[in-house]
């Protein structure tokens, strides 16, 4: 077993890991190693050909490879190592990680800090609970998009598509230019969890209906998927009998969520966010285990690639201020999901931060002519308007240094008001 | 194709691959017919994976006789052959009073069926075994002996033993009918006709109705559908025991189980129905399992699920086993009824069923076996000693291909490479795990599909989930590129 030692070791090249190894050799450490489980660095962008990358970050339209070249090209320009087919097996709170790679085998890698940038995984039929058959021909929507966009099959010709998250919403388009027919996009929730432009450029632009409040409660098919039943929900999500629609088809694409994959950070005792299934982090991105960061989709799961790049160039650069030992002297303040929002990251701010900081969370249901609040002791710190939030879009609202001043307890809230 | 065979077992689940790797130590060839894509395609494959030790079946009865024997069989059999198998125990639960009676009967039944170690122990002692057990428990009967194994493993253990020793295995093969001449039989499928001089009946759901082809005193059949939830495994789990429920005014109750491989098994209904092969699950089934198991354990959360199948349990309306040489057909012999206790007495019933072939034929034992052991230890379980090692030896190991249950790449080609080796994605997920973890092959599918392509030869679009016609694909980018429709004829 090979034995090394970085600075800062980073798990994952997908965008959080690549900006955030960007980030932390910029702020001056040389010492900068990324490992990645694929052929190739790039993460989920590499399969994402579509257009629509990089609006806010480069002010230009770009696809998904595109997007994630900007970042390999300036690893590489920097000369950071970026060893890929190599897997982390496991991590532990002292900062040293075991991973393996045909080349190299097994190896046991000590550093001074970590960030996970593992990314997230979907959720699987199994998790739904849908009743049926156990045919071929169901899919999570990314499984299919790797199928179609980096190895030339189609997984299906006639399609129904279960939860209207991105990735469906995209593949219902990818589909449909490719032959297959796409019958419908089916959401359990009253609205979509997907972005709007998706809403509109895939499935309106295309003639594909959107059933909201409605779900799978069958699957038919002995060996490759020969229909669903769809049916609609009440207020409490169950199927209401007699409201049942039968689609033929031969293909289910399932896209119902993605669940950061924190498997190896749970092995190293890192305290995870039920609301969000990631860590539970500071302004800092740091974890409760000192050393260790976490950002990108493994921290919670974003819209816009953008955001996750700007989230792991902070966390990088935390990273990179951990080894230089700048340290932060005093407690912490928690920040708690209030009313009509969920998944607040980072949980915890220190009292004495002195940046900016960008509260990020998703609203519950869609609040229209709303306000995002940050409230302490009944005390509004800071208000942000706007005519819309939906749970599809992480919102964000942003403290200011001086306004830690105002906060006597020990916690503040994010919360949703409607005007 | 006519093919000749001294033997012909019809179906590959536990009891013919059990039966095969007997009958594979003696001088005469054996041929077995499976109408799935793979072993253990039926019942083997979704039932509760529990090696019972004997109290529940009616003194006398073949299902008692076979069962304590064939439960104790296991462990060595286990050691042998590296299949997975742990004698966690078990608990019988009463949680009212009028339980206890059940409790208590079932001691005395597992008594005079020769079961050794039962107990009965009280509330205290119960929660000091099992903390997550509903706290109302009033006593359980405590059944050290009992077990879990991983039921299709054991399948594949034993077929590619009876295979390297020169048992040929035939998929794709339905039976649709059998005749016997004066040489024996003929049996015909959907494909080829078979000459042979004795026919062993292991056909699970479908035996009644290859007996009934034979023979004028007719056997009856239900089918019994069980439906399962499975949760993910994780390093501390629930129940570190079998924990089942007795029989009371809510019927037959459910069990909850860990697995050998560390997930917790929940389940199964009880629905007859009429069809053999609807293994499909449904919301009333997933949901009278959840009503029925938070008897056993409140805190309950199906959060863990990773997912839900059913198995149909081949149950004759006799009630008890059909083993032996049929009376009224000589040379047909039949494994019929084998449902629970099925698994556990398999070996058993595959030692006696070879004994009395060998006694029929007059056969002699090969003078050399060869005994094959599945790969022993998986990458996941490794120590880093071991895994550093294994990847030095095989970089193949250095590919992590399933993510969530740490199945190589090298793990992959070797189940491809058994002897009865994996064709189908399924198939490799049964034998590797590759897929069984929380992500359900949603990053691992395509690449074990990839892997399945280049070791058999088989094309990408040719691939199945499980054989038939669940490929995987439809068509390629190219052809439609080239203008070939990827739309349905019905469309046109």
């Amino acid at each position: 077993m090979i034995n090394r030692k970085t600075d800062i070791l980073i798990i994952g090249a997908g965008p959080a890991g690549l900006a955030a190894a960007v980030a932390a050799r910029e702020s001056g450490v040389e010492s900068v190693l990324v490992i990645e489980r694929e052929k190739e660095p790039g993460g989920i962008l590499r399969q994402c050909i579509h257009n629509g990358f990089g609006l806010h970050r480069f002010k230009e339209e770009l696809t998904g490879p595109e997007y994630a070249q900007r970042d390999i090209d300036r690893a590489s320009d920097l000369n950071i190592p970026v060893e890929c087919s190599t897997t982390a097996l496991s991590l532990s709170a002292d900062r040293s990680v075991i991973c393996v790679s045909a080349e190299k085998g097994l190896q046991h890698i000590e550093a001074g800090a970590v960030i996970l940038a593992m990314g997230c995984r979907e959720r699987p039929r199994g998790a739904l609970c849908t009743p049926g058959t156990r045919c071929s021909g169901i899919y999570s929507a990314g499984t299919a998009q790797r199928f179609v966009n980096l190895e030339g099959f189609m997984p299906g010709k006639r399609v129904v598509i279960l939860g209207s998250g991105d990735i469906g919403l995209i593949m219902a388009r990818r589909m449909t230019l490719q032959g297959a027919s796409v019958l419908a996009c089916v959401e359990i929730m009253p609205y979509s969890s997907g972005l709007n432009r998706n809403i509109v450029q895939c499935l309106q632009d295309y003639n594909i209906p959107l059933y909201l409040n409605h779900t799978v409660t069958d699957i038919s098919g002995r060996e490759r998927l020969e229909g669903v039943t769809v049916s609609r929900v009440d207020q409490n999500r169950k199927p209401i009998p007699g409201t049942e629609i039968h689609f033929d088809c031969d293909t289910l694409l399932l896209s119902c969520g993605l669940i950061p994959e924190n498997e190896l950070s749970t092995g190293a005792g890192i305290l995870l966010s039920p609301s969000t299934s990631g860590a539970v982090v500071d302004e800092t991105f740091e974890t409760n285990i000192p050393g260790i960061f976490s950002c990108g989709n493994v921290l919670h799961v974003h819209d816009l690639v953008d955001h996750v790049s700007a989230e792991s160039q902070k966390a990088g650069a935390s990273a990179a201020a951990f080894i230089r030992n700048k340290k932060h002297t005093t407690s912490f303040i928690s920040v708690c999901d209030g009313d009509g929002v969920r998944g607040t990251v980072p949980q915890k701010i220190h009292r004495d931060a002195d940046q900016e900081i960008q509260l990020m969370f998703r609203p519950t249901q869609v609040f229209r002519n709303s306000s995002a609040v940050i409230e302490c002791d009944g005390q509004i710190l800071s208000r942000k308007k706007a005519m819309i939030f939906t749970p599809g879009e992480m919102a964000n609202i942003v403290l200011k240094p001086e306004m830690l001043n105002h906060v006597n307890g020990d916690s503040i809230t994010v919360r949703m008001e409607r005007n | 194709m006519d093919y000749k065979t001294d033997i012909l077992i019809i179906g590959s689940g536990i009891t013919g691959c059990a039966l095969a790797r007997e009958l594979s130590g003696y001088q005469a060839s054996v041929t077995v017919l499976e109408k799935g894509s793979d072993i253990a395609e039926g019942a083997t494959k979704a039932n509760s994976g529990i090696i019972h030790a004997g109290y529940d079946a009616m003194p006398g009865s073949l299902k008692a006789y076979y069962n304590v024997l064939g439960s104790s069989m296991y462990p060595s059999l286990c050691s042998q052959l590296n299949i997975p198998y742990r004698r966690c125990g078990a608990l019988v639960i009463a949680l009212d009073e009028n339980e206890i009676k059940s409790v208590e009967a079932l001691k005395k039944r597992g008594e005079s069926n020769g079961v050794e170690n039962l107990s009965l122990i009280g509330k205290d002692e119960i929660l000091a075994l099992e903390p997550n057990i509903n706290p109302q428990v009033v006593c359980a009967l405590n059944v050290p002996d009992s077990a879990i194994i991983s039921p299709y493993e054991a399948a594949y253990a034993f077929a590619d033993n009876a295979a390297v020793n020169n048992t040929t295995f035939l998929f794709d093969q339905t039976v649709e009918n059998v005749i016997k001449n004066s040489n024996g039989f003929t049996v015909q499928t959907n494909s080829d006709t078979f000459h042979c001089h004795v026919v062993i009946n292991c056909a699970g759901s479908f035996g009644a109705e290859i007996h009934n082809i034979l023979c004028e005193e007719k056997l009856e059949m239900t089918h019994r559908r069980g439906q399962y939830y499975l949760l993910d495994r994780s390093s501390e789990q629930p129940f570190s025991r079998t924990v089942f429920q007795c029989p009371s005014h809510m019927g037959k109750g459910v069990l909850l189980t860990p697995t050998v491989h560390g997930n917790m098994l929940i389940g199964p209904t009880a629905e007859d129905i009429s069809d053999p092969c609807d293994t499909a699950t449904t919301a009333e089934g997933l949901s009278e399992i959840i009503r029925k198991a938070v008897r056993t354990w409140p805190a309950l959360s199906v959060r863990q699920n990773i997912t839900n199948f059913s198995g149909i349990r081949a149950h004759l309306n006799s009630g008890d086993f059909v083993v032996g040489q049929n009376k009224e057909v000589p040379g047909y012999f039949e494994a019929i009824g084998i449902e629970s206790p099925g698994l556990s007495s398999a070996p058993a019933i595959a030692r006696d069923l070879c004994r009395q072939v060998v006694d029929y034929m007059n056969l002699v034992r090969k003078e050399k076996t060869i005994v094959y052991q599945a790969p022993s230890c998986s990458f996941h379980d490794m120590s880093n000693e071991e895994r550093a090692s294994a990847v030095e030896s095989d970089p193949a190991h250095g590919n992590i291909i399933c993510r969530c249950e740490m199945v190589t790449e090298a793990e992959i080609r070797a189940a491809i490479h058994r002897p009865v080796g994996a064709r189908t994605v399924d198939g490799v997920k049964r034998r590797t795990r590759a897929g069984m973890g929380r992500c359900q092959g949603g990053f691992c599918m395509p690449r074990v599909a990839d892997i399945i392509a280049e070791e058999t030869g088989i094309p990408l679009q040719k691939i199945t989930k499980s054989g038939g016609s669940s490929f995987l694909l439809t068509g390629s980018i190219e052809s439609y590129l080239k203008g070939e429709s990827n739309h349905d004829q019905s469309e046109n």
